[in-house]
């Protein structure tokens, strides 16, 4: 069972680090503005959900579980919200 | 095991600095802002990440308070671009 955690929080921890790999590589490489701003939101949130999903195994008690569901939860929706702001503004008044 | 999530913290840390060279070479502000999302977001994954290392466990109410100011900085830059850009489009038209 223990063996089986630590295969779970190795594997999304390690998946998450590879997403915020790409997504700074993304945020370097890219393009335009909006293309960057895609790189960056997705990946970044799909990375953070796997470094919480990684350490769901290792927290001690169920609170401590809920604060990392919910701090995800938490940057997912402003991340949302703040992408499509960013978008706008970058949309208005272009380079 | 915490070897590992300490390595992995340092990471995601230098993922952020990489990013955050983009403040500094940006073309326009919104990708300044961008970099700034990123660091929030990856600092988040940090602290989160060096609790599960050090076992400390306040570090964890750290990172809920960052997640729930994390839209407010972007809020603001939104908000005051908008401002100077009715400002800006006023005389034009």
């Amino acid at each position: 069972m223990t063996a089986a955690a630590n295969l779970l929080t190795i594997t999304a921890v390690l998946a998450g680090a590879f997403f915020f790999l790409a997504g700074t590589v993304g945020l370097l490489r890219f393009p335009d503005t909006l293309t960057r701003l895609h790189a960056l939101t997705k990946a970044d949130n799909l990375g953070l959900g796997l470094v919480v999903l990684g350490l769901l195994p290792r927290t001690g008690s169920v609170v401590a579980g809920f604060k990392l569901i919910l701090v995800w939860l938490l940057v997912l929706l402003a991340s949302s919200a703040v992408s499509q702001l960013i978008a706008r503004n970058a949309r208005r008044s272009p380079p | 095991m915490d070897d590992f999530l300490r390595a992995a913290t340092v990471f995601v840390l230098a993922m952020v600095a990489l990013g955050l060279r983009c403040v500094l070479r940006g073309p326009c502000d919104a990708d300044r802002m961008m970099a700034a999302q990123l660091f929030g977001s990856g600092g988040i994954a940090a602290l989160l990440l060096f609790q599960a290392a050090s076992g400390l466990k306040p570090v964890i109410d750290v990172a809920l308070t960052l997640a729930v100011l994390a839209a407010f900085a972007s809020v603001a830059f939104v908000k005051a671009g908008t401002n100077s850009n009715d400002a800006e489009e006023g005389p034009q038209q």
